[in-house]
């Protein structure tokens, strides 16, 4: 019960501060918007290129959803950097809070920060005609998809955040991993106009895991043992990188 | 009952390498305000942050409150409350939204935390801005804020960490009074550590003089400073080549402890005003000429003096303490 109660608090912390940064608020609404837009814009020749199979926005909305879901959660461990630099870090670290609720709230509130983007990237969608012919179901994967994905990169750069304790660190492995992780995936392009090296290391990719599945369940005739088994990837990834956030802990106590 | 804070043995070394602890030994006893006195580097910091399960020492054991805080560090979180240096407070809430989370990260939950939330608001004179972002208050204000987070869940032992650093004259003294108020009313353990003599000297019923790592001297106030035996006499010259100064001054009966330290030449004598005009002519007799003379009783800067070897605020250039 207390770390979830715990994890809550920390989460409400977080949403808090967004409620009351209107402009930080106001960016993460239209962020979504103009990339759908943009990509949707510059990529439209796209699905003229022979072998490329329906309609681009249908198949960009997953793309671009992961790809901002990396992009806005990437930033989370800004707030831990912050804490450090401001002496909140070391008053939570010296209560007997569970370091696990640290990492496991800002993480919930950076994939709620998704969860917004990723509703308002489907509405503008559905504006601009895609179909979703994966129904409510589809969307709903799709959301949890992102959720998921946005939460291992959150959690990431928690530990970024606590190891390296620089903001510099944060925006330098945020623009780093970005936009290799986007083209090294089915995110932008269809898997079978793809170089066979890219669709070797996009097995290997978590937005491409998260891509893959949204598409499937949301855009396509579901393959559900596909989609099971790519949020199965993504569930042993956030697992394996809350972890890592968790244990970071000591070791930035360890420097300490 | 075991004291308050036992500490034994605690080395630390960072990489560089650089000494911060080597080999402290401290025993506090329950229901006092020790003070921890030092210069910046001089590892006051790093072991409140050992005692406060913060970072663990190379070597050497500590208590607190009985847990053992290398052991147990879980344990020992829950009776101590921590006010660090920096504000330990997220300046983007508000003073309530502070004091809510730090009882949820206690376990304190329910009617009972937003009671005890409502009292501490009252008691640190926070009620009337509680619903403020943190940001928009005094530098007072703030501080009380971190301090009403430290002591919300009652702890046995209070570690404050250089408290009155950055505020003005007039908070510092009203945070005095506070802790003052703390100590008296709630028969709390407080560990103070500062770089303020006069904090130490109002404040604390025993300190201990930390130096490059080691504790150098520690006991009451009164107690260090009777230990001087006498007043303080400190002479500025009018030139600084004044080698047999020194040596003619320290042939004198009942003058002790001279030293030269450029143009200042410092002495002890039991009665400092009644050995004045014998000072004085013993220097004009070997053509010395003084600028200005003053006696003193001992203070805590004599009693640095005397015991890290070199006067207080003429250090060396300062260690960066805080490692973030």
């Amino acid at each position: 019960m207390t770390p979830l109660r715990q994890t809550w608090q920390v989460y409400l912390r977080g949403a808090r501060t967004l409620r009351r940064q209107p402009a930080y608020l106001g960016m993460t609404i239209v962020q979504p918007l103009i990339w759908l837009l943009m990509f949707g814009a510059l990529f439209r020749a796209v699905s003229r290129i022979p072998g490329f199979h329906g309609s681009y926005v249908d198949f960009l909305t997953p793309g671009v959803v992961m790809m901002l879901a990396v992009f806005s959660a990437g930033w989370t461990g800004m707030g831990f950097v912050e804490d450090i630099n401001a002496g909140v870090m070391d008053r939570m670290l010296a209560s007997p809070v569970w370091r696990g609720a640290l990492n496991a709230g800002t993480v919930a509130y950076g994939a709620f920060t998704v969860v917004i983007q990723t509703v308002l990237i489907v509405l503008l969608a559905l504006g601009l005609g895609a179909d979703f012919r994966g129904g409510v179901v589809g969307v709903l994967v799709l959301i949890l998809a992102a959720a998921l994905l946005g939460a291992i990169f959150a959690s990431l750069s928690n530990c970024i955040g606590l190891l390296a304790r620089q903001r510099e660190s944060v925006i330098g492995a945020v623009t780093f991993v970005q936009l290799p992780l986007t083209f090294l995936s089915a995110a932008l392009m269809q898997p079978s106009l793809l170089p066979g090296w890219i669709r070797a290391a996009a097995r290997f990719n978590p937005v491409n895991w998260a891509v893959e599945a949204a598409r499937s369940a949301a855009m396509q005739r579901a393959d559900w043992g596909l989609v099971a088994g790519r949020v199965g990837l993504l569930v042993a990834l956030l697992l394996l990188a809350a972890l890592l956030a968790t244990r970071a802990f000591a070791a930035y106590q360890r420097s300490l | 009952m075991p004291p308050a804070i036992e500490a034994s043995a605690l080395s630390k070394t960072y990489p560089g390498p650089v000494v911060a602890l080597a080999g402290v030994e401290l025993t506090i006893a329950r229901g006092t305000i020790f003070a921890l006195l030092g210069p910046n580097g001089a590892g006051k910091s790093t072991t409140v942050r050992v005692l406060c399960t913060l970072t663990r020492p190379d070597r050497g054991s500590a208590q607190v409150a009985g847990v053992d805080v290398l052991a147990d560090p879980v344990s020992a979180r829950r009776v101590i409350g921590v006010v660090g240096q920096k504000h330990g407070a997220d300046l983007e809430a508000t003073g309530r939204e502070n004091l809510v989370l730090q009882g949820e990260f206690y376990g304190i939950v329910g009617r009972g935390l937003k009671q005890r939330v409502e009292e501490s608001l009252d008691r640190f004179g926070l009620a009337a801005a509680a619903d403020r972002q943190a940001k928009t208050y005094s530098g007072g204000m703030q501080r009380r804020l971190d301090i009403a987070m430290g002591l919300l869940h009652r702890p046995r032992v209070l570690f404050l960490d250089e408290p009155t650093t950055g505020l003005d004259p007039e908070a510092r003294v009203a945070l005095w009074r506070e802790i003052e108020r703390l100590a008296a009313e709630e028969r709390m353990t407080i560990l103070l550590t500062t770089h303020y003599m006069d904090e130490a000297d109002r404040l604390a019923s025993e300190l201990a003089i930390i130096d490059r790592g080691q504790i150098v001297a520690r006991g009451a106030p009164e107690q260090l400073k009777s230990e001087l035996q006498g007043d303080g006499i400190q002479i500025e010259l009018a030139e600084s080549e004044n080698a047999n100064a020194g040596a003619a001054l320290a042939r004198l009966d009942g003058i002790r402890e001279v030293e030269l330290d450029g143009r200042t030449l410092r002495a002890r004598a039991r009665d400092g005003g009644a050995a004045i005009p014998s000072v004085l002519a013993t220097l004009e007799r070997h053509g010395i000429k003084a600028t200005a003379v003053t006696v003193a009783r001992p203070s805590l800067d004599d009693v640095y003096l005397r015991h890290a070897g070199r006067a207080f605020q003429a250090e060396q250039p300062e260690l960066e303490e805080a490692s973030a």
